[in-house]
């Protein structure tokens, strides 16, 4: 069978399989909806955290981007595992023992105040759109460049998948599919991995591979530091970025991945605080699977593409190249017209731009794998794409009926409560599908903010929720709004207003846009328990709801009012 | 119940030990050996691995997860002495 036939079955077979487990999984109260009964195991709990946090962008770009960062984008692996710690550590118990639905319930109950929790609406809301339009632009591409249709109706079959089992099934039926999904999507990623892993250096293992050696028995890496160093690129394995921006990227990612809401809200679903704790170790083991194999991708990706085009006549370049030349994400121009391909560190001699997205989704074509691992390759990566897309409509769709609608109008009923929460899922669904087809050109600027914001904004005011009695609402709602201007008006500056200056010489302290938010996050701290100091203390029964969510006994299920 | 709330700030102190323990190893593995000593460490080869490249890439994940399992082990061992655990 040919490529496109078998990119049609399986991808046609996985959405068969979501949609299955939604209509067998439909939700039929609020508590279905918000957190899928809060019966969820530990185990699966973990696999469905895992695949609602590993996006397209994770499955697709984040090999390809430590291809060309080498040593610097360990920021990314680091900082998107590390919070998993934060998160089991400091939060994730305390916040299952809360029982709650959302984030701001926690924010607006533990600072008994209704403005607090409509900052962390607004903050839930934002960081969540962000995410969710990169998700369907992610879904477009792969029907695009896979099925051979257009990126526009690429969109709409994928909204319509997320529509249906999102806004039918809720968390419910967004936890089992996410199951599945995840399922697929690491077999998708394990499989080409493996294959060029043992290709390339005899060992099945990718993680063990990147520290194994090619055929002529140099180490990989070493080899790969000597062939980049002789094209003018800086060394694979040391690093180009300044350390104290290393430090601070790495922070803002880890912590802002403890502050995502789409992940926290995840550690409400399962039954008690025991679960939680074990249930997000689950979660980094399966992310772990993936982080480790997508650095020996990265540097199998780039030593691969080196080899077979460096220096190479330009009518002998393998089928690949020209196969991703039509998708523009692979390009040769002969600059200096001797029919040979040059790649080089300086711009104005280099003959072949590559696109990162290549590293990951050409790898099959590049290590001439049969046609079913293409088709599986594009299955995984609409999972990994589909399965976050549905999780963020999640926190929109229960932002807007549970922590607005219905807080400021307590008394409309379950029914009417579920139709809300219905409807602005399908709203989110909608609007998330017009930024897939029109994608605002400043998509990949504003993940930066998501990250920022989230460390940012939720992170000091949950930690200091948990860990302090003194911090009271005057402090959290001043620490949340100085964090979130500051860091606000840091990336808008360098990346909006003007970016021109956006390098190292201007940034404050060296600390680029991306790792703005460890910064805000600390300016938060600071603010919250200066100003906590000199206001009043929380009343009584703030206190003891902070001593209550300390001890594991007594959990029960995830309540409502 | 002054009893209770003694036990249960002895149970709380005890937590916030094993809390700044694990984090302390979090911090070394990932920003000391990945970030701040990466250089001094990557004089060091493990396999074809540089030590400290090892650490950035692989090693500071697998100690996370490590670090989690540690955790979720000591503290079901805390609810229990403390009888604070569920069911």
């Amino acid at each position: 069978m040919d490529i496109l036939t078998w990119t049609y079955l399986l991808v046609g077979l996985s959405f068969a399989l979501y949609i299955a487990i939604a209509i067998w999984t439909r939700a039929g109260s609020t508590k279905e909806f918000y957190v899928a009964g809060g019966g969820v195991s530990p185990l699966a709990n973990g696999m469905a955290t895992a695949a609602d946090w590993m996006s397209a962008a994770s499955f697709i770009s984040m090999a390809g981007l430590i291809s060309f960062a080498g040593y610097d984008g360990s920021v990314y692996l680091m900082g998107w595992t590390g919070g998993y710690v934060l998160l089991a550590l400091l939060l994730a118990p305390y916040l299952r023992k809360f029982g709650k639905f959302t984030v701001p319930d926690f924010v607006g109950d533990r600072y008994y105040s209704n403005k607090a929790r409509v900052v962390a609406v607004i903050c839930a809301l934002f960081i969540s759109f962000i995410y969710v339009a990169g998700q369907m632009r992610g879904v477009g591409i792969v029907f695009s460049r896979y099925l051979e249709i257009p990126i526009e109706w690429g969109v709409v079959i994928g909204m319509a998948i997320v529509f249906f089992y999102a806004v039918m099934g809720g968390m419910k039926g967004i936890t089992y599919t996410q199951v599945a999904q995840f399922c697929v999507l690491i077999f998708a990623y394990m499989v080409p991995a493996i294959f060029i892993s043992m290709q390339l250096t005899g060992n099945p293992i990718p993680q063990l591979g990147l520290g194994g050696e090619v055929a002529d028995g140099t180490p990989l890496l070493e080899k790969l530091d000597g062939v980049l160093a002789d094209l003018g690129f800086s060394e694979y394995t040391s690093g180009r970025k300044g350390m104290t921006d290393m430090l601070m990227i790495t922070l803002a990612l880890m912590v802002g991945t403890a502050g995502l809401p789409h992940v926290i809200v995840r550690f409400f679903t399962v039954p008690k605080v025991k679960d939680a704790r074990l249930s997000a170790g689950y979660a980094l083991i399966f992310i772990a699977i993936l982080y480790t194999t997508a650095p020996a991708m990265a540097a199998f990706g780039i030593y691969n593409v080196i080899n077979s085009t460096s220096e190479k006549n330009i009518s002998e370049l393998p089928a690949w190249v020209q196969n991703w030349q039509k998708t523009n994400l692979i390009n040769v121009d002969d600059k200096n017209g001797d029919g040979k391909v040059q790649y080089l560190a300086d711009p104005v001699a280099n003959e072949l731009t590559i696109d990162k997205d290549i590293m990951v989704l050409a790898t099959p074509e590049i290590a001439q794998l049969p046609n079913w691992v293409v088709g599986l390759v594009a299955a995984g990566a609409m999972a990994a794409a589909l399965s976050t897309a549905a999780g963020l409509l999640l926190v929109i769709s229960t932002s807007v009926s549970r922590d607005l609608v219905k807080n400021f109008n307590p008394e409309i009923s379950e029914k009417k409560e579920l139709q809300i929460a219905r409807l602005s899922a399908a709203g989110a669904v909608i609007f998330a599908g017009y930024f897939g087809v029109n994608p605002p050109g400043f998509v990949a600027e504003v993940v930066a903010f998501a990250f920022g914001l989230a460390a940012a904004s939720f992170f000091p005011v949950i930690i200091l929720g948990i860990f302090s009695t003194r911090i009271n609402k005057e402090g959290a709602i001043a620490g949340m709004i100085t964090g979130l201007i500051f860091t606000v008006s840091y990336i808008t500056y360098f990346k909006f207003i003007n970016p021109g200056i956006n390098s190292e010489d201007h940034w404050w302290f060296g600390i680029s846009p991306e790792g703005i938010g460890s910064i805000g996050m600390l300016l938060n701290f600071l603010v919250c328990y200066f100003v906590s100091k000199f206001t009043p203390a929380p009343p009584q029964h703030v206190q003891d709801l902070i001593q209550e969510i300390r001890i594991p006994k007594g959990a029960g299920e995830a309540q409502d009012h | 119940m002054p009893q209770k709330t003694d036990r249960m700030s002895v149970y709380w102190k005890k937590n916030l030990r094993t809390l700044l323990i694990l984090l302390l190893v979090w911090f070394v593995v990932s920003f000391g050996f990945g970030i701040i000593l990466v250089e001094p460490l990557n004089q060091i080869k493990i396999g074809g691995y540089p030590l400290g490249f090892w650490f950035a890439q692989q090693g500071a994940i697998y100690s996370f997860i490590v670090l989690i399992f540690i955790y979720v082990v000591r503290m079901n061992k805390l609810d229990r002495e403390f009888d604070v655990h569920e069911d």
